[in-house]
């Protein structure tokens, strides 16, 4: 487990744009999903990965897709959490709240750590709901990112910026994950609202399909995270295909002035 | 709001709450504050009242089922819900928050729909206002209850078919709820049941607590005296939660919340206060039917609008504190409860509502009941055809 804060601003400090890739737990399957996040790695910041569940409302046909395929092959939430090997990448997990709920908030976070992860980050549990979780992520180590919508108030951002604790994730458009011709014309001002209100570095996520969105979303941002674009790569052409297309983004990031 | 802002409303007990996505949070604090406004606001209330008296046709009757009493050994006073407009009691809801929308400078309303019953109420309201509507809908529950189908889309409303999940209407409300965080600055989200993040659950109760007021008021006048009972079925929990809140402060006043066992309580079911245990699902935490790693399960039962593996929070609350009891009936049940009453009656009721009905078939009662009778079976006979030997 890394402290995911000082691994992040490290990289900021030297000038980098933070590559942060999403990945499916048990896709493409039990097997081979170990491999895929080493792949993805090579490029990556962090490596968000997804926890699949039977009920993503806030996914798209993409990565709703990947996990059901996952769960058809037997892989639950709580059995993503055994599957993961040790990288040197922090690994975020990425999960609706039921999962967590179900097994308690507190053996949830031991399991977790237990795994190698290093942050949460739970899109449906939004901040008066998270009070408790959050206290027990902090006891665990655990860091705690925070979405922010197009649509939050002022005040809200600054009570959902002050506990963040890893990042802050911009979520760019009102919308589910999946892939879009282009960035939103939201994403900078979601990004700006953030700025105002924490340190720490904001990322931006939700439609972020290509190298030239990432490059977009950069101009004001500290980073990315993709998720559709990758999980769609992973499942049609595999690890390879996604780890190629991330070496592309990677270097339209690093060539930003 | 500078650490963490909890919000003291919104919850049963331990049950409710707003577990959603960041992005629908201002929404459902605009919509809490308008219904804040709206119902205490006397215009409101009155063009309210307005429609459920000359569009809905309330109040509906409370009818003395006497053949049917003589069956099950109780005098069984049925709440007609199924003799108001569009066939059942969901139109209550649908023209309050279609009202509310209007109120609040929505241009369009999205629904979601098990029995097809939500989505035709909704389908109706907004054809009444004239705002554009779409409903989603599982795509089982298009087939069996294809009549509805047709109905939305001759009042105007696209219908838009759900194939991830199981396909019912727990899918349905998933896509709901990712369209409306797609749209949510011009849409709102009619939600049938009382289910869903706060302020939901109260509002739909709200709006369904017509049925409770009459029926409490129509069965002291006829029968003298307050019931000894209160019987509804259970699906999200909308009828029923109507209907009880009328007799919350009577304690005398057994509340019966029937559910359904489907296959039977070991086999698929839709039973999620019998055999459910606390999560979140849909916005609130309430009882589910889940496995042990939290994932929701696929639920079952006859009837597509008890089909469903989550309840609404009031009633997990009031299971938790035993003022309602909650029993179940089969699927079988259902469909002998469904016989007997259109043999002791000539009604055809909804095969939810006869989940009710089959409770007092197989429980034999005394005294006074007064049955919700949620909608009527139209819909159904197709299903109930296909059974026939
Ligand atoms: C006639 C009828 N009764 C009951 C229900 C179940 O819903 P609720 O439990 O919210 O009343 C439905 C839902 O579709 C219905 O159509």
């Amino acid at each position: 487990m890394t402290d995911l804060r000082a691994h992040l601003e490290a990289a900021t400090r030297s000038g980098r744009k933070l590559l942060v890739p999403y990945v499916m737990g048990g896709i493409p399957d039990r097997v081979g999903f170990p491999s895929v996040v080493e792949a993805v790695s090579e490029y990556a910041d962090a490596v968000e990965v997804g926890l699949p569940f039977s009920d993503p409302l806030m996914d798209g046909p993409v990565i709703a897709a990947a996990g059901e395929r996952a769960i058809a092959g037997g892989v639950g939430p709580l059995d993503v959490l055994d599957l993961l090997a040790r990288t040197a990448t922090p690994l975020l997990a990425m999960t609706y709240y039921n999962p967590i709920h179900s097994v308690g908030e507190g053996d949830f976070c031991a399991r977790a750590v237990a795994a190698g992860i290093s942050g949460l980050i739970v899109p449906d549990l939004p901040v008066e709901e998270s009070t408790r979780l959050r206290a027990l992520a902090a006891d665990h180590g655990l860091a705690w990112i925070p979405l922010v919508a197009p649509t939050s108030s002022s005040q809200r951002i600054e009570a959902i910026a002050a506990t963040g604790t890893g990042f802050v994730y911009a979520v760019s458009t009102m919308g589910v994950t999946g892939v879009r011709e282009s960035l939103s014309e939201r994403a900078a001002a979601v990004v700006e609202r953030c700025r105002a209100a924490t340190d720490l570095p904001v990322l931006v996520g939700i439609g972020v399909s290509s190298a030239e969105h990432a490059v977009a979303a950069c101009r004001s941002a500290d980073g990315v995270v993709i998720g559709s674009a990758v999980v769609a790569r992973v499942m049609d052409e595999g690890a390879g295909s996604a780890s190629e297309f991330l070496k592309g983004v990677r270097s339209a990031l690093d060539r930003l002035p | 709001m500078k650490t963490d802002p909890v919000s003291s409303a919104g919850w049963f007990g331990d049950f409710g709450g707003r577990y959603v996505p960041e992005a629908l949070i201002g929404a459902l604090e605009e919509l809490d504050d308008a219904w804040n406004a709206a119902r205490s606001d006397e215009a409101f209330l009155h063009d309210l009242g307005a429609l459920h008296r000359d569009v809905v046709g309330r109040p509906t009757p409370l009818y003395e089922a006497e053949r049917f009493s003589q069956r099950v050994g109780a005098r069984v006073f049925l709440k007609r819900e199924d003799l108001a407009h569009t066939g059942a009691h969901k139109i209550n809801n649908t023209l309050g928050q279609v009202l509310l929308a209007r109120r609040m400078g929505k241009s369009r309303v999205i629904a979601e729909t098990g029995a097809g019953q939500h989505g035709v109420a909704t389908a109706t309201a907004a054809a009444f206002f004239g705002l554009p509507c779409v409903v989603y809908m599982g795509a089982t529950d298009m087939r069996r209850q294809h009549l509805n189908v047709v109905r939305m889309q001759m009042l105007g409303a696209e219908v838009v078919g759900v194939e991830s999940g199981s396909a019912t209407l727990k899918d349905a409300i998933n896509e709901a709820l990712r369209d409306w965080v797609t749209n949510v600055e011009t849409t709102h989200y009619v939600i049938g049941s009382v289910v869903g993040p706060h302020p939901y659950p109260e509002l739909v109760a709200s709006l369904q607590s017509v049925i409770g007021d009459e029926a409490r008021a129509q069965v002291v006048e006829v029968a003298g005296e307050l019931p000894t009972e209160v019987v509804a079925c259970v699906g999200g929990g909308s009828n029923a939660i109507g209907l009880f809140r009328g007799f919350y402060d009577d304690a005398g006043v057994r509340l019966v919340g029937v559910e359904a066992a489907g296959e039977g309580l070991d086999r698929r079911n839709g039973a999620s206060i019998t055999r459910g245990r606390p999560g979140v699902l849909h916005g609130a935490r309430s009882l589910l039917l889940q496995d042990d790693q939290g994932l929701i399960a696929h639920a079952h039962s006859i009837s597509a609008g008890l089909d469903y593996p989550g309840v609404g929070p009031e009633h997990s609350w009031l299971a938790s504190t035993g003022r309602a009891t909650y029993v179940t009936a089969t699927d079988d049940e259902a469909v002998a409860g469904f016989k007997a009453l259109a043999e002791t009656e000539g009604i055809l009721p909804a095969l939810e509502t006869s989940h009710a009905l089959a409770h007092l078939l197989s429980n034999a009662s005394s005294g006074t009941v007064v049955l919700g009778l949620s909608g009527r079976g139209d819909k159904d006979v197709e299903t109930l055809a296909e059974l026939a030997p």
